[in-house]
């Protein structure tokens, strides 16, 4: 491990989210380039270790498999904070609620009238051939009209320095309890630069999910039973299901902890006899939800539980058959979409998209498949895409013929040039592309969006993957008021003043 | 609580306690034997009847060796009373119940378990036994006092003490069954200058010897013996004691009347026995314990139905 000398910063021609020429922090940065720079080799490392140890002692892991069997792994995590200056937080915030909130109209549509198909908007085959449409969700009306209570977007930067959103998860999106914990983990090692009191706070998330779930009861007024619905410990979020259980003060419970009852209402099995269920927040596929709404085989799910929902005695959050709307080619809709039903200009840009479906995008994208990212409509965690510039002839040509099959299947997107963020990988602080994800939640009358959101980081150099199950890590995302930046050198240089004074 | 919570938590104290009372039952097995002469029929072998894997053991093993029987009870994973299998089984309880548990309790099991692996995998060899053993016994009181000192008093304690005392009254007569039917003299003057010894390493199992003394003041004798272990009310691994105590812990519990009183039939059946007789006689002995082996399957029964909700 060795000293940070920021006028040594290699950018490789990515923008870079901490600095802004070699030696030359963002304004909104300065205050934690300064202080790592005075940390000598020693402090670095102990810094290193000492969030190496946090995330044992507090059991931050998640799941992988191996060899047959489960193993937990400890988080893989930065020490060095992502940070966003706060304006342009706050245009961002703005832009994602705008977004969630057309994506939500345009689900209920979709489940009633289908206006935007018959005023032309959406083309009606995509509809036709999406696979997350559910055609059981017909005519029903969850409280609020919310049927994307959750979402989790993915924010990318590109070298022209602006975000753009990604993608929208709107099923069951994941890694809020790792941006708390990552924070958590911050604060014990970085306690000096919170003192400062411009970063700002990120734990009330926990107690925003659980307002937003207790609005969604039937059976408003009463003290509302909330329970989380996990797989089991075999799922990859486990931790994050326990966690997020845990934080609210709810019940974890599996499938096979609930029954519904000759009433239409949901149970779960207690000690103390079966007790009502209002609202669950269900971290499991659409698809295994009840067997025998859907997949007959499913054993994770409630026999009745869609019965259940339709009749309105209980609350699923997110609704089944919000993943119409998490679809790579819906995707490239969504900026018609906030036209059409806000009567707004998208206040956040999309990547531009080419959707195989379209016979002049198709040969654009059959032609330059070296050049794009290829991405199937429906497939999450980075699985099955295909990554242009890092791939060979034989998965080019494999790609090809995927698209001819079934080119609804399949979107393409440019290459982009993601942003980098100093990250501290074998002692030395180097550049690794980074992304954001964001939580968005809905409750109707009020959207909440997370300060800021988890940060992926990919670790390995060149590596555009950020994603946790190949390879990736996080940090912790800094919120910085740079209005507020009066005298900005102060706090780091006294700190270097009473370490010296020791 | 969950039932399928509360089942997990009475099966990981019922999966502890089996690990450590295995250990204990390992331990003073290995000292008795050195004490002992060669010829007396006294052997590793007799820790195979006590667990009551007779069947699975001979399947794999050709010899019941002191090699063969540790790392059966220590390390085999094929046999699920092991050691390890023990330790897997409680690991794996307590991980869809970290949430509710004392994060200690997790890591202290976790540490024992990657251990006990390690060890076993390196072999169990009877120079390195008594510090295996013992740590296991630690680990596992460690558990008891972090439960005793951090865990509130809520349904998980009561689920937890249920388990346990249960699996201790079950680990009690599986070590009087065996133990004694060795030992008990077809008639009085058939003494063997050994018997002492016997009884005392049945006390000794149980960690039951000082107590014995303390509290019985008598010369180590068969009824005395089998009196303390069944019937008494204060020694803590004493059947009727662990039984005791559950009928106490389930006052807790809602509708808890029906599993008291199952609980209650037991411990009558207890207090009931003529331990003078059953001393003398091992095959009325050995009846016995088959009766309270039933009773202990209609005690656990009764907890199932009544709180892990059985399927409707």
């Amino acid at each position: 491990m060795s000293k940070i000398n920021w006028n040594n910063y290699a950018f490789n021609g990515f923008y870079d989210e901490l600095m802004a020429a070699p030696g030359v922090p963002h304004p909104a940065a300065r205050m934690l380039c300064e202080y790592l720079a005075q940390l000598d080799a020693r402090e670095l490392k102990e810094h290193k270790h000492a969030a190496e140890v946090a995330i044992q002692v507090m059991g931050i892991t998640f799941t992988v498999y191996s060899e047959g069997s489960m193993i937990d792994r400890a988080w893989p995590f930065d020490i060095v904070p992502r940070i966003i200056p706060l304006d342009e937080w706050q245009r961002t915030e703005a832009g994602l609620k705008q977004r969630v909130q057309a994506l939500n109209m345009f689900i209920d549509d979709l489940y009633h009238d289908q206006k935007v198909v018959k005023d032309g908007v959406l083309p009606k085959e995509i509809l036709a051939q999406s696979v997350n449409f559910r055609p059981q969700c017909v005519g029903i009306n969850p409280p609020h009209h919310i049927w994307a209570h959750i979402c989790g977007s993915d924010l990318v930067r590109d070298k022209d320095g602006a975000l753009y959103v990604l993608e929208d998860n709107l099923r069951v999106p994941s890694g809020v309890s790792y941006m708390l914990e990552n924070r958590n983990v911050t604060k014990r090692i970085l306690p000096e630069l919170f003192a400062t009191g411009r970063i700002q706070p990120v734990d009330d998330y926990c107690s925003n999910l659980y307002d937003m779930l207790a609005a969604m009861s039937p059976r408003p007024g009463d003290d509302p039973q909330i329970v989380v619905m996990t797989p089991g410990i075999y799922n990859s979020a486990y931790f994050e299901h326990s966690y997020l259980a845990q934080q609210m003060g709810v019940e974890l419970v599996e499938g096979s902890d609930l029954l519904v009852g000759d009433d239409d209402c949901v149970y779960m099995r207690m000690v103390d006899g079966l007790k009502r269920v209002d609202v669950i927040y269900r971290r499991i596929d659409d698809l295994f939800l009840d067997p025998e709404a859907f997949n007959p085989e499913s054993t994770l799910g409630v026999a009745g539980l869609m019965r259940a929902w339709r009749k309105g005695k209980v609350a699923l959050v997110n609704a089944p058959g919000a993943g119409v709307a998490d679809d790579k080619v819906v995707y490239a809709f969504v900026p018609e979409l906030i036209r059409y039903y806000l009567d707004q200009e998208p206040l956040l840009p999309n990547v531009p998209s080419y959707l195989c479906m379209r016979d002049d995008d198709r040969r654009y994208v059959l032609d330059n498949l070296d050049k794009l990212v290829v991405k199937p409509a429906n497939e999450s965690g980075g699985y099955g895409m295909l990554v242009g510039p890092h791939s060979t002839k034989a998965e080019q040509k494999q790609f090809a013929e995927l698209i001819k099959a079934n080119p609804r299947n399949y979107m393409a997107q440019p290459t982009l040039s993601l942003s980098t963020a100093p990250t501290l990988c074998d002692g030395v602080v180097e550049a690794r592309h980074v992304d954001l994800r964001p939580f968005i939640l809905s409750a109707g009358n009020q959207t909440h969006v997370t300060t800021g959101g988890l940060t992926r980081v990919a670790l390995t150099r060149g590596s555009l993957v950020v994603n946790s199950s190949q390879g990736g890590g996080s940090k912790d995302t800094w919120i910085v008021d740079v209005d507020n930046l009066d005298g900005a050198l102060s706090p780091s240089q006294s700190q270097h003043q009473n370490q010296g004074g020791e | 609580m969950l039932s399928r919570v509360a089942e997990n938590i009475y099966w990981l104290a019922r999966y502890l306690e089996r690990a450590e009372d295995t250990a204990r039952l390992i331990s003073v097995n290995s000292h008795l034997l050195l004490d002992f002469p060669r010829a007396t029929s006294l052997g590793w072998d007799s820790l195979v009847n006590i667990t009551g894997s007779e069947a699975i053991f001979d399947k794999h093993y050709d010899k019941r060796d002191e090699t063969s029987v540790l790392n059966f009870l220590c390390g085999d994973r094929r046999y699920g009373g092991s050691i390890i299998s023990s330790l897997a089984a409680a690991r794996e309880n307590l991980r869809t119940t970290r949430d509710i548990m004392p994060r200690e309790i997790w890591e202290e099991i976790n540490q024992l378990y990657l251990d006990t692996d390690k060890q076993v995998q390196a072999g169990i060899n009877s120079r390195n036994r008594d510090n295996f053993l013992k740590r296991v016994i630690r680990s596992c009181q460690t558990v008891t006092g972090l439960i005793e000192g951090s865990l509130s008093y809520t349904q998980v304690r009561t689920f937890l003490l249920l388990g346990r005392h249960l699996e201790r009254a079950d680990m009690t007569t599986r070590i009087i069954d065996v133990r004694s039917a060795n030992l008990l003299p077809r008639s009085p003057e058939e003494l063997t200058p050994f018997e002492n010894l016997q009884w005392m390493s049945v006390l000794k199992s149980l960690t039951g010897y000082q107590m014995y003394r303390q509290q019985v003041r008598l010369r180590v004798k068969g009824p005395d013996v089998l009196r303390f272990l069944l019937q008494d009310k204060a020694f803590p691994r004493a059947v009727a004691c662990s039984l005791r105590e559950m009928v106490q812990v389930l006052e807790a519990l809602p509708r808890h009347e029906r599993v008291q009183q199952v609980v209650d039939d037991l411990v009558k059946l207890l207090i009931a026995a003529d331990v003078e007789s059953l001393a003398a006689e091992p095959e009325q002995l050995h009846l016995f314990v088959d009766e309270l082996q039933i009773g202990f399957n209609q005690v656990h029964g009764a907890i199932a139905e009544n709180y892990f909700g059985a399927t409707d």
